[in-house]
């Protein structure tokens, strides 16, 4: 049956139809739903992990073991499980294992635009990457088989535009994978040097291997049309390509990306009068070109930096320009914001208020950065507020000690928090991290994680006690606070800033867009009373505008989270009836 | 070979976009077209300007809509309208929620929300129907179904058998609240 479905959903397909038996991830824009679409499969075990280098770990036993495996993650995710990654290519497989990775060119919801298929080439495993969702479906498939008989992980390569768009895929039965055999086997999964130095040299005829699979490997595939312009793509780029150009153009679409062709390519270049590559990012299939001796046009026309279109394509090579009409005025932007009720705009309200430095991290309270909370120094990457935090205070020798704060929240500080925690506590630095625990992994859309009670399935599952952890890994000051309740969180603030000592504070409150928060009525104003003095415009409330002149709630928005009465003055704001 | 055709769903984050994309989808594939349906995810979920594109002809290549390609523009929000009108196609339609939603630089008083939004698009010689869904999906039970509202104007436009958008409807949406979808539907169906 023919169904529309998103590149992430297909993956999803293509895992139960191959007979995988075990997925493990850690959640990340724009892969996750290939997990939460496994997730709803029985016939597989799916989980959330805590980090991709756990996820990515578990899948290895899971195919030393003899099933077939997957972790997903998205670009970043992979620098966690580079570690992994680059041995398990020396070990080899025993069941199907494939590494989902989703880049995000043009930074829809990242902290950069890395390129995976860097990661392919330095841990040499070969890599796929598909066009559209159809394909997702297919190559999914297709890489277990691809891993299975070249003894290797594989990746599989997406893109924001694959794995977020939908298109028509058709659906098969699931084929069982045999489980295979057990065998000890030392000489290839005990990596010591002794057993890692044959391994290399049997990586190395792999890849040979793999080179000649790739010239004739159907996902790599020759369309011809005009032949003035001939074109080397793959993934959404060719989609790209294909719009902009059509039939006028010849295309060589590339599936399997490492290792790449040499003769399909010098062929295809040699029935084109110009040759092109089009890739996003980085010059990965151009700087194979010149390796073997061409001399494509590549990166000196198209952008390393964010997205292509088909309309930038014809501006680039055929210097057409697309014709529209503008609004007449400026439009304000929209930027994201915090939600109305979220748990986490009172704890930046105050420090904001109190005017620290704060140690970021990844997650949507890495919001407080914007106007006018405002109220964030750093962010570089899941973890990095802890131990960032950690070396700032030591280089300014105690300067900012009583004048900075890391952030991070539950399902951050559970992937890569608590190692930075130790170091705190080990190496004895005066620092105060906040762990903001709103109980869920909010950001990706609401997984749920080791430290909230649930498992994927939203079953019961074993939960940890972020103060217990706290405490044994030697933090004497632990305490907890209802962000919603300024005084509270002030006090504690202050407090564990001027303490002489490592300090916890958990700010703890569910997300309000969690359905099991029950939400008070609306607030409202007594314009008689509001005095107009914008108090409660300075936490940044969808919910709160003036335009009246007086503040105004919107009813359909706010949650009676009461943030914003506890800043009146004048008590003009009062819980709604 | 038929052109293919591409219809623009925006509005803020949070206001069901993304169900409205597929219910769309949902529609152009029992009408029997290839269908891409690009979403955005993430970050600028978060209260932030979203769109999402649905793209359907013989066989459709890029799921990407860019400016001047649209031949529908759906909007949640007035001052959305306004921001991607530029996506338009010469001849394009817009349907507009009157619906405002202030964005930060406007509720921290940096800028002012945009006034005749609609005069101007307009003036501009674009075909614009505008509609306060807000209401009439109150009207329908639950401010929360302004997207189905906008869908039943939009099932007028882009015409197929009305049952059709009904099945879509009933795909998309969970049976607990599928009564006031429909009501909701039939609300917006009667306006365009």
């Amino acid at each position: 049956m023919s169904k529309l479905m998103l590149g992430n959903m297909a993956v999803a397909r293509g895992l139960y139809e191959a007979g995988v038996d075990v997925v493990s991830s850690y959640p990340g824009t724009p892969s996750t739903e290939i997990t939460e679409f496994a997730a709803k499969y029985d016939e597989m075990h799916t989980e959330w992990a805590p980090n991709e280098k756990v996820a990515c770990e578990a899948a290895i036993g899971a195919s030393i073991a003899g099933t077939r495996a997957f972790c997903g993650m998205k670009h970043v995710g992979l620098n966690v499980a580079a570690d992994p990654l680059f041995t398990v290519s020396y070990s080899g497989v025993n069941g199907g294992l494939v590494i989902g990775v989703a880049d995000d060119p043009g930074m829809h919801s990242s902290q950069n635009e890395q390129d995976s298929r860097h990661y392919a080439i330095a841990a040499k495993v070969p890599l796929v990457e598909p066009a559209d969702s159809a394909e997702c479906l297919l190559y999914t498939k297709a890489a277990f088989e691809l891993s299975e008989k070249f003894d290797t992980p594989v990746i599989l390569r997406l893109t924001t535009r694959i794995a977020h768009s939908q298109s028509v895929v058709s659906e098969s039965e699931r084929i069982p994978h045999e489980t295979g055999e057990y065998v000890k086997n030392s000489e290839k999964y005990v990596m010591m040097p002794a057993n890692a130095r044959p391994r290399h040299a049997a990586v190395e005829k792999r890849t040979e291997a793999l080179r000649e699979y790739a010239e004739n490997c159907p996902f790599n595939r020759v369309e011809m049309g005009g032949t003035k312009i001939g074109i080397i793509t793959s993934g959404i780029a060719y989609q790209y390509a294909k719009e902009a150009f059509g039939d006028e153009a010849s295309y060589l679409k590339l599936g399997l990306i490492n290792p790449l062709p040499e003769k399909l390519i010098k062929d295809f270049a040699a029935k084109v009068d110009k040759l092109y590559v089009v890739e996003e990012l980085d010059d990965i299939i151009e700087t194979h070109c010149r390796k073997i001796g061409l001399s494509p046009v590549g990166k000196e026309l198209f952008t390393y930096i964010g997205e292509y279109s088909p309309v930038y394509l014809r501006e680039k090579i055929l210097g057409e320009k697309a014709e529209y009409t503008e609004y007449p005025e400026n439009v304000p932007v929209r930027p994201p914001v915090m939600c109305a009720g979220c748990p986490h705009r009172g704890l930046f309200y105050i420090l904001h208020k109190l005017g620290v430095t704060v140690s970021g991290d990844i997650g949507c309270y890495t919001l407080g950065a914007a106007a006018p909370l405002s109220a964030m120094d750093t962010t570089i990457c899941m973890g990095a507020s802890v131990s960032g935090l950690h070396g700032f205070n030591v280089a300014r020798k105690g300067e900012f000690e009583g004048k900075a704060v890391a952030v991070i929240g539950d399902s951050t500080f559970i992937h890569s928090g608590i190692t930075g925690l130790i170091n705190i506590a080990y190496n004895a630095s005066n620092s105060t991290v906040i762990v903001l625990d709103n109980s869920i992994t909010g950001m990706t859309g609401h997984q749920n994680n080791p430290a909230n009670g649930y498992n994927i399935k939203g079953d019961p599952a074993s939960a940890v006690d972020i103060e217990a952890v706290c405490r044994a890994v030697g933090i004497d000051r632990v305490r907890v606070v209802d962000p919603n309740d300024l005084k509270a969180t002030e006090e504690a603030v202050k407090e564990e800033l001027a303490a002489k000592a490592p300090s916890v504070i958990i700010t703890r409150r569910p997300c309000a867009l969690l359905k099991s928060v029950k939400h008070k009525p609306s607030a409202v104003v007594d314009s008689d009373k509001c005095r107009s003095c914008k108090a409660c415009m300075k936490i940044g409330c969808p919910a709160i505008s003036m335009s009246t002149g007086k503040a105004k709630i919107d009813n359909t928005l706010c949650v009676g989270c009461g943030v914003c009465g506890g800043l009146c003055k004048f008590d003009a704001i009062k819980e709604g009836v | 070979m038929m052109e293919t055709r591409s219809i623009m769903i925006v509005g803020v984050g949070g206001q069901g976009t993304l169900l409205a994309s597929r219910v769309i989808g949902s529609v152009l594939l029992t009408g029997g077209y290839d269908v891409k349906v690009s979403e955005v995810h993430g970050m600028s979920q978060r209260g932030g300007s979203v769109v999402t594109y649905v793209r359907y002809g013989d066989k459709v290549a890029s799921p990407i809509i860019e400016k001047g390609q649209a031949d529908l523009i759906i909007s949640f929000e007035l001052l959305e309208a306004a921001r991607w009108v530029s996506y338009l196609k010469k001849g394009g339609k817009i349907i507009t929620n009157t619906q405002q939603i202030e964005p930060m630089p406007v509720i921290t008083g940096a800028v002012k929300y945009p006034e005749n939004i609609v005069e101007n698009i307009k003036a501009a010689g674009v075909d614009i129907t505008a509609a306060d869904a807000l209401s009439l999906a109150v009207e329908a039970g639950t401010p929360k179904a302004v997207n189905v509202v906008l869908m039943g104007m939009v099932s007028k436009t882009v015409s197929f058998d009305e049952q059709v958008w009904l099945d879509a409807l009933k795909q998309c949406v969970p049976p607990k609240v599928l009564d006031v979808n429909l009501k909701a539907f039939e609300l917006g169906r009667g306006i365009a």
